[in-house]
């Protein structure tokens, strides 16, 4: 296919979802009807916008020059502020293209879901409209190539996520949407600082010119200011410990679809702006940050598990949500980690590690909210008593489901969070020529430590959720067991984490030049 | 041997006359018609401001001015692009306040405000707003800025037996009294070192001044600055604020809020950048600091308001308008050490345009909220969603568009340009400080939002009574487009809103459209 025709499916995907969001909040036409109910051809219309959404992603992965993925392609550029020299400038290489699906794959499968389990709060209308915008957001976020616009897209999704926990989430809801978005709204302003200031000292803000450059236009000073202002930015919604301290909140008290979107999407665009933004435009800047970036991504691995692990003890009344949610500042630091090493091995296993992420950590989301669904709690002591839920025997499919997603989560060979978190430490056990070799061996052992914390405290949870004794498996009222649409909503997560983990080269193929392009062809 | 009549070039002149001249025909006509009849002045009050802001266009050019000691320069008129854009905000505020009014007039105007003086007051001030960006001399610049204030008070106070009211305009009165003194002092002092009051010619006499008057043109500088600092109502000058907004008629906080403060703003950016000039070094750190203190205070401020207490909501705008204020000092502030101040400046106007269309906007909605609620308090507006969306939507934009979060593009893109201007200028503790100014605006903004869409008990409970009010605005299309649907929505209000929304959404889409002017230079 040739590029003009990619280039308005790139466009298309973008506006589809919003022209989807306008269309949500407008009366609903007669004739557009998909369901007996209003409410039902509501959530129809989401359904057929994001999966619209997913066809075009899917068109534009199958359009995408795969022998070239290091060059920016299905390319518009449009002059559309010239007063602060701001371009509709819109692009995706193998750096970006996995996201994108990723991002149209999730939020279609969050629309099926909640098209037949939507969670408690005011109506489908407002609920669609929010989880279109937010599509839009993010996908734009993962296409722009204009650090203005890369704001515009960073900022587009806080405004409906904080409206689906404020409005559709559990206890607290009001209080952690509210620090959600204060939260991320300072580290992107700090980051809007930054990036000012790259574009005022640079001349522009066009991404790839500034990726070409690398960073020859900018003073090591400038580099250093603008590396640690964009860096806050990003690190809060990465999230980066000690920055993280919104994101178990957000994560317990959001609806289910709302915590896989933020897990599975969200996160991933404050370590993909790291890839996209700071390694190749400030090199001098992340250069000096990158030890201290690898250690606080280590302690954040740690840290992870180690609140995991608390949070999986009897007796502690853990929440399998916020257990979940805490996990992710710690696979989170093994992508930080990958990027810190500067190394074409780490940032690869970064983005690899990433995609595995979302996958994998969306279907825990689902699974953990489907097991809140049929007990009314996650409370872990509350679902497994004192001798375990026994999910096997009550529901087998989805304790199966469940094991297989903690156990992919824990980094098994042969699924996909095996390989990200491999690449990455072997990256930290190589570093970039000019780091400090002993600090980075240091940061290897401590991240595998963390490695077997993981493990630890994902079988904790399989050993409790999943096993238990006869008595507990027999008891009444049973529990249903996947039903149908999460059956078709959860498959192709699982069904991906299995191909990614068994064939890491589709993947890999992809990043693997346009991350040595980024990083200045060394 | 030049003519000693001056010839006046009254076309350049129509923006300030149409308004001043309708003011002397709205007070004589208001003596003529019957009572019944008096809702006619203010849709004359209306068609002119509108009338006066289309001849802007024939002006577009910008070379015109007039009232010149020699033919072509030391002028004391000239519409050039700077006058023409903030006149076209002055009027336009006007405008959408003369709507705002015949809303909240026509239904009981009869006892609470006196029709005919109440548009005639309105008129001369707006003559006023419109005179003051195109004043080129020290004295015209006074007199504009008297003319804007001084019809302000007496709107103020117009409510017949408002305690509040008042109190509110004697607040407002002796403050601004105290300024407008001051600066006069101040204004005399330039006189005195300099020997002219033409902008132009000042700062060409402070560069040229004897060292002996050098410190009484600078006490003069200072004097004069603090006079218009008042206006803007920027810390510590910002006091009266709250109380008198409160206290004033919505549709007159309103005008205060972006009329009066676009006469503040016009009025420092003409000295600082025309008059003032030599002494950058002074006031453009000065600005900065003023900048830093006037968002910082507004924004606490309004982040301290109580929602349940009586008229919480425009108390909220009055300090947010404080803090958003502040922002509009940050560029001038840049001003000073830019090689081209002229061009700093644009972003200060580019963003006052973002923040007339919204302001208004959300007071419009304030101004229909207030009708069913008359205490206008925040908690007035939770679930306002449910039974009126349009408008729900619109005050939700508008106030997005405030706080700088998509989907209110146009307010995010303003913010990036006055935070580009501070860190263009190398003023990095001035964009930090607005950053953390963000984030506490955000708070107040987007719980103000929340609550629009929280549901109430009073709309879960009585079954019977939620249908009857949404019936009319949930089944016809243009619920959407505009509040017209709406029940009980008065012509004049639903205009105001659907103007505001359409040109907040415009400029979303658009945002080049006020952004020009942050790249060219205006002056």
């Amino acid at each position: 296919m040739n590029d003009t025709a990619l280039q308005y499916v790139l466009v298309a995907m973008l506006v589809l979802p919003l022209l989807g969001a306008a269309g949500a909040l407008l009366p609903i036409p007669r004739a557009l009807r998909l369901g007996r109910t209003p409410e039902r051809a509501m959530l129809g219309l989401g359904v057929l916008v994001t999966g619209l959404v997913l066809v075009l992603a899917i068109v534009l992965a199958a359009g995408f020059d795969h022998d070239h993925p290091a060059t920016m392609q299905a390319t518009t550029d449009l002059n559309w502020i010239p007063a602060l020299r701001i371009h509709l400038h819109l692009g995706v290489d193998g750096i970006s293209l996995p996201l994108l699906v990723l991002t149209a794959l999730l939020t279609f499968l969050c629309a099926l879901y909640s098209c037949f389990s939507l969670p408690k709060g005011p109506g489908p209308q407002a609920f669609v409209a929010l989880l279109l915008l937010l599509e839009t957001g993010t996908l734009a976020t993962f296409a722009v190539l204009d650090l203005m616009l890369f704001f515009l897209a960073f900022e587009t999704v806080l405004i409906p996520m904080y409206f689906l926990i404020a409005r559709w989430g559990g206890e607290g809801r009001e209080r952690s949407a509210l620090r959600f978005i204060v939260y991320t709204v300072l580290g992107s302003v700090i980051m809007l600082l930054g990036l000012l200031l790259i574009g005022v000292k640079a001349g522009t803000f066009d991404m790839v010119t500034l990726a070409t450059d690398n960073g020859s236009h900018l003073s090591h000073s400038t580099q250093l200011t603008a590396a640690l202002a964009v860096g806050l930015g990003l690190a809060v919604k990465a999230p980066m410990w000690p920055l993280h301290s919104w994101l178990p909140d957000a994560h317990t008290a959001a609806p289910t679809v709302g915590s896989v979107l933020l897990a599975g999407v969200l996160l991933k665009m404050g370590t993909y702006g790291m890839v996209r933004i700071l390694l190749p435009e400030t090199p001098g800047g992340m250069h000096t940050y990158a030890p201290y970036l690898a250690a606080f991504a280590v302690v954040g691995i740690i840290y992870g598990s180690l609140a995991c692990l608390a949070l999986a003890r009897q007796g502690n009344g853990g929440d399998l949500k916020r257990l979940i949610a805490y996990s992710s500042v710690g696979h989170m630091g093994f992508v930080l980690l990958g990027i810190a090493t500067l190394t074409a091995t780490g940032v690869n296993g970064a983005l690899f590690a990433n995609v595995a992420h979302g996958l994998i950590t969306g279907l825990l989301f689902f699974l953990v909210g489907a097991v809140k669904d049929r007990y009314g709690s996650s409370d872990l002591d509350q679902l497994a008593g004192r001798t375990g839920a026994a999910l096997y025997g009550r529901a087998p499919r989805l304790g199966g489901l469940l094991a297989f997603g903690a156990v992919a989560s824990l980094g098994l060979p042969g699924l996909a969070g095996f390989w990200g978190e491999m690449l990455a430490m072997f990256g930290s056990f190589k570093p970039a020529a000019d780091l400090s070799r002993p600090a980075y061996l240091t940061f290897t052992a401590i991240a595998a430590f963390g490695t077997l914390l993981t493990a630890a405290y994902l079988l904790t949870v399989v050993r409790r959720v999943c096993m238990g004794d006869r008595d507990t498996a027999d008891a009444t009222p049973a529990l249903a067991d996947v039903r149908g649409y999460e059956f078709a909503a959860w498959t192709p997560l699982a069904a991906l984490t299995v191909v990614a983990g068994l064939w890491p080269a589709v993947l890999l193929g992809l990043t693997e030049p346009a991350v040595r392009a980024l990083l200045g062809g060394n | 041997m030049p003519s000693l009549v001056q010839s006046v070039d009254w076309v350049a002149l129509t923006p300030v006359v149409i308004p001043a001249a309708l003011a002397l025909a709205v007070l004589v006509a208001d003596l003529f018609l019957p009572p019944a009849r008096k809702a006619l002045l203010g849709w004359l009050t209306a068609a002119g401001l509108l009338a006066a802001g289309l001849t802007l266009i024939p002006l577009r050019d910008g070379h015109r001015s007039t009232f010149c000691q020699t033919p072509g320069a030391s002028c004391s008129y000239a519409a050039d692009h700077f006058a023409l854009v903030i006149q076209a905000l002055v009027l336009g505020g006007a405008l959408l306040t003369a709507l705002l009014s015949l809303a909240t007039g026509t239904t009981d105007a009869t006892d609470e405000l006196p029709g005919g003086e109440y548009w005639f007051l309105l008129l001369s001030s707006a003559a006023g707003g419109a005179l003051l960006p195109a004043s080129r001399d020290l004295i015209t610049l006074v007199v504009a800025l008297e003319v804007t204030t001084l019809p302000a008070f007496a709107l103020v106070a117009l409510r017949r037996g408002d305690r509040l009211a008042s109190e509110a305009a004697l607040k407002f009165f002796l403050s601004s009294v105290v300024a407008t003194a001051v600066s006069l002092l101040g204004i005399s002092f330039v006189y005195a070192a300099t020997g002219t009051v033409n902008l132009a010619g000042v700062a060409h006499g402070l560069t040229t001044a004897p060292g002996q008057l050098e410190h009484l043109a600078k006490a003069g500088v200072a004097l004069t600055l603090v006079g218009f600092a008042f206006k803007l109502a920027a810390a510590p000058f910002h006091f009266w604020v709250p109380d008198t907004y409160a206290g004033a008629p919505l549709p007159v906080a309103a005008y205060l809020s972006v009329v009066g403060k676009s006469a503040g703003f016009s009025g420092l950016i003409l000295l600082t950048v025309i008059a003032f000039r030599p002494y950058d070094d002074v006031w453009g750190p000065a600005l900065g600091v003023l900048a830093a203190l006037t968002m910082t205070v507004g924004n606490v401020g309004a982040l301290r308001q109580r929602p349940g207490a009586d008229r919480s909501a425009v108390r909220l705008l009055a300090w947010s308008s404080i803090g958003q204020a502040g922002y509009l000092l940050v560029p001038m502030a840049a001003a000073a050490s830019a090689a081209d101040p002229a061009h700093e400046i644009g972003t200060t106007v580019a963003y006052a345009l973002m923040y007339g269309v919204v302001n208004l906007g959300a007071f419009a909605v304030a101004a229909l909220v207030t009708r069913g609620a008359p205490r206008g308090r925040l908690t007035d507006y939770r679930g306002l969603y449910a039974r009126r969306p349009a408008a729900a939507l619109a005050l939700a934009f508008f106030l997005l568009c405030l706080a700088g979060l998509p989907p209110g593009v146009i307010g995010l893109f303003a913010k990036v340009a006055v935070f580009s201007s501070a860190v263009g200028a190398q003023h990095g503790w001035l964009a930090v400080i607005m950053a953390v100014n963000v984030v506490i605006a955000l708070v107040y903004y987007v719980r103000w939002t929340a609550l629009l869409f929280t549901r109430t008990e009073a709309d879960a409970a009585p079954a019977g009574l939620a249908p009857a009010a949404e019936g009319p605005s949930a089944t016809g299309p243009a619920a959407v487009q505009g509040p017209a649907a709406a029940a009980g929505t008065p012509v004049a209000l639903a205009v105001a809103i659907a103007l505001t929304a359409v040109a907040g959404i415009a400029l979303s889409g658009a945002p080049q459209l006020v952004l020009r002017y942050a790249q060219g230079t205006l002056l």
